[in-house]
């Protein structure tokens, strides 16, 4: 899950590999160590550790490093010198490895009340060892937890009592332990823990789902159509994707460079300058791509004007133009639907509209027979037989116009930058901010308003009130 | 319809052998067309060469864990949210920081920005998904202006404007998905199948049509039609939660990552899993997925607090990218390609590039 620190699913492999670290003969090398005046067996190094893994995963220092780390975090190896930071260090600093007692299990959470009790076993043992931030918590339990304080304040006597019967090297090994548990699952602030806690979830996955008649129709249902669905075999789908990857290789910014340059390696902004959304010069690359697709040339605001140009010349307009009114209507707010359905059938559907659009007629009844009672999706088939219409004839024509062709040579081809370490320096030390998005959609907007006041004699007052509201 | 005088068990034990069945057949259906695999395909073409990817920014300003991020369609702003409540707009090309809004409640999982770029949805543990028109005064209380769109029974785990600022897709923990009307909070579909918490959802590129894709803590990967509320296709072959989901450029697959530390590749139209991005050294979950422009590269976040970048086509890492001190929450290429952001519970974001 992305909010708890569950180690749901890498639990096993991972406990797997911590006791293959202790097997005594293949695993890390341990030594009994001194801690104050008390001798502490197993304890390992950082650096052993890590060379275990390496070779054990066959990975390199620094994937090693990465793992090791996880260990840590997690709970499964705890340091024995500066316990608060939860990595492994790759040099002699000690550690070792925590008993499976205090292991990160999935189903049990490490509980308040538990929590409540160590702290208070620490405040008995000796008072005032608590870190600041451990006494805040202390109080904030106090205040929750309350009702049971009795019962918490007796379990911690009871554990001090039991923990002075055992011999000392036994007690210091279990503090040790115990006090690492508790960093991870209430980590001190600037600690970076795994385990840490967020929100719990509604519904256990793991619970078996009540199996009845309804539940079993379900599947049979939704298995039927996906056996009904269409297909297509492997190698042209697998065809398809490899083809787009192709198409658009040079024009990945990772694969590629972008020129003149990219803003966030040189600090330069000319690339998106040159690229804003109705610059009146497009580069060679940008207009390249409208002719991937017809899709790609209707999603750049550039390219579309471009079409426009285009089609103005061929005095069909109107396709687009109803196109561009469903578009406004299926994404539009549920309120203005109706308002829009009727302005859109008196432009471009009733008999002898100013923007007559030609479909078929049986699309044509199913469409104003919808109109009735308008919904958002209800100039779905002739919004697809437009665009398809559009995509599979005029777009290809526009392709071979010499609008097209004109763009091509106008088009711009920025040289690559190529800047001394000082001018990065520089560039570094002069980011220009730039233009507030919330502007360009004000500026937007009018033309917008100003091109459909020009498009012909549509109910221009409403149009306008209907933009005002969205705003 | 008149009550069923059979016993119970031996219908439902009828159904189950039926949908059994059934299931088999669409393997075998699937299987007929399973003609090439992806890495034969991949055979053919160029291996990728090095790559030299570093941390152009961090972002620094978030008090706690960040939780998820998205970019402004003018690629450079980017929306974030954070554990502690905050969600803050910076133009991350200068790293200034030009809103911070803070929540009423805490674990801000979920936060886009609008197409239009003049507005920002967040939500988290108040179950709500909320719309914050921003201003071009900087002064000015953002809160004052908050609009309350979705309402859930559980906590809001992503949230996505469509392809104007009037429509949000939400998802939950309560196991639902929901399409909502921002004007009037009005809900306009939504979407039931999840057995368990949804974690993420992704809107199919436009011409491919009205679909969205969720992953869920039921370990399945449902693609949606938004018009009927239908789940349409359905994939099960991760081990664990899925985190993350995106769709490929093309819309014609997507990519999902998981617990299971895996990442994986489904292929829409033939109807099937066809790549799984691992490797035995990773053993910690990857929490979010995208692909770079022309869908040849997939950057995964991991909670190992590492990037992961895999060739899409031959399936093998070429890079791992090392700098956030703990778990990658959140990640996402910038819409021209040119850099990746990622968020993290070291309180910071770092683009990439």
């Amino acid at each position: 899950s992305k909010i708890r620190g569950d180690t749901v699913h890498e639990q096993s492999s991972v406990e797997a590999m911590v006791l293959e670290m202790q097997d005594s003969k293949s695993g890390v090398k341990s030594s009994e160590q001194k801690l104050n005046i008390t001798s502490i067996p197993h304890v390992v190094t950082g650096q052993d550790i890590l060379a275990w893994i390496a070779n054990h995963m066959k990975v390199d220092a620094q994937e090693a490093q990465t793992i090791g780390t996880m260990l840590v975090a997690y709970g499964f190896i705890y340091p024995l010198q500066d316990h608060k930071k939860l990595i492994l260090k790759p040099d002699v600093s000690l550690y070792r490895f925590q008993t499976p007692y205090f292991w990160p299990v999935q189903k049990w959470k490490a509980d308040n009340t538990d929590y409540a009790i160590y702290l208070a076993k620490r405040n008995i043992r000796k008072k005032g060892t608590l870190d600041v931030y451990e006494q805040e918590y202390y109080k904030n339990l106090h205040k929750w937890l309350n009702h049971k304080w009795d019962f918490i304040v007796m379990q911690a006597k009871e554990q001090y009592r039991a923990g002075k019967e055992r011999n000392k090297a036994d007690r210091v090994v279990f503090d040790c332990q115990e006090r690492a548990y508790w960093i991870v699952h209430r980590p001190p602030p600037r600690t970076h823990s795994a385990m840490d806690y967020g929100v719990d979830r509604l519904i256990d996955p793991n619970a078996e789902e009540n199996k009845t008649f309804d539940y079993y129709r379900r599947i049979i249902i939704f298995t039927q159509q996906a056996i009904m669905r269409s297909k297509v075999k492997s190698t042209v789908s697998l065809g398809a994707i490899l083809k787009h990857m192709t198409t658009y290789k040079d024009h990945d910014p990772f694969l590629a460079p972008c020129l003149p340059s990219n803003p966030w390696q040189t600090d330069d902004s000319s690339y998106w300058d040159l690229n804003m959304r109705n610059v009146e010069i497009p580069t060679k690359m940008r207009v390249e791509r409208w002719s991937f697709s017809f899709f790609e040339l209707l999603n750049d605001p550039r390219g579309r004007t471009d079409f426009k140009v285009f089609l103005k010349k061929e005095f069909s307009g109107e396709n687009l133009a109803f196109w561009e009114a469903a578009e406004e209507m299926k994404w539009g707010t549920a309120s203005s639907i109706s308002e829009k359905a009727q302005t859109i059938f008196k432009t471009f559907l009733a008999p002898g509209a100013p923007r007559w659009i030609n479909i078929d007629g049986r699309t044509m009844g199913l469409t104003v027979k919808g109109l009735e009672h308008p919904h958002r999706y209800v100039l779905d088939a002739a919004q697809t037989h437009i665009f398809m219409l559009m995509k599979k004839d005029t777009f290809y024509r526009y392709l071979k116009s010499p609008v097209y062709k004109d763009i091509q040579k106008k088009a711009l081809s920025p040289a690559p930058h190529n800047f001394t370490p000082s001018q990065l320096e520089q560039n570094a030390q002069n980011r220009k901010p730039g233009i507030n998005p919330i502007i360009i959609w004000q500026q937007e907007e009018e033309e917008r308003a100003k091109a459909a006041a020009a498009a012909g004699p549509i109910d221009i007052k409403k149009l306008m009130a209907s933009k005002l509201d969205r705003k | 319809m008149a009550a069923q005088e059979v016993q119970p068990s031996e219908t439902i034990a009828k159904l189950k052998s039926e949908s059994e069945a059934l299931k088999t057949k669409l393997e075998e259906e699937r299987a007929k067309l399973h003609d090439v695999e992806l890495h034969q395909v991949a055979e053919k073409v160029d291996p990728l060469g090095q790559f030299v990817m570093k941390t152009r920014r961090t972002l620094k300003g978030h008090g706690n864990k960040v939780l998820c991020m998205d970019w402004c369609k003018d690629k450079r702003r980017i929306v974030s949210s954070s554990q502690d409540g905050k969600v803050i707009v910076w133009d991350a090309f200068t790293t200034n920081k030009e809103h911070a809004v803070t929540m009423p409640c805490t674990w801000v999982m979920a936060c886009a920005y609008a197409p239009s770029g003049c507005a920002v949805a967040c939500g988290g543990l108040d179950n709500k998904c909320s719309v914050y028109p921003l201003s071009l005064d900087k002064n000015e209380n953002l809160a004052a202006k908050k609009k309350s769109v979705a309402m859930h029974t559980n906590y809001l785990s992503a949230c996505s404007f469509t392809n104007s600022d009037m429509q949000i897709l939400t998802s939950s923990g309560d196991g639902t998905c929901a399409l909502w009307d921002v004007e009037s909070g009005q809900l306009l579909q939504s979407f039931h199948g999840h057995a368990a918490d949804v974690l993420c959802l992704d809107l199919a590129p436009s011409e491919t049509g009205n679909t969205f894709v969720s992953g869920g803590c039921d370990k399945k990967a449902n693609v949606w039609d938004m018009r009927s509320g239908q789940c349409i296709q359905s994939f099960e072959t991760h081990e664990s939660d899925i985190n993350s989901v995106r769709y490929y450029p093309s819309g014609d697959a997507f990519a999902s990552g998981s617990d299971d530390a895996t990442c994986r590749l489904y292929d829409l139209r033939a109807d099937r899993e066809v790549a799984i991005y691992s490797k035995e050294s990773i053993i910690f979950g990857a929490s979010s997925v995208d692909f770079s422009l022309s869908g040849r590269l997939l950057f995964g976040g991991y909670n190992d607090y590492t990037i992961n970048v895999w060739d899409v086509l031959k399936g093998t890492r070429v890079s791992i990218l090392f700098g956030h001190e703990n778990r990658v929450s959140t990640l996402r290429v910038s819409p021209d390609g040119t850099a990746f952001c990622s968020g993290s519970w070291d309180h910071t974001l770092r683009v990439w590039a």
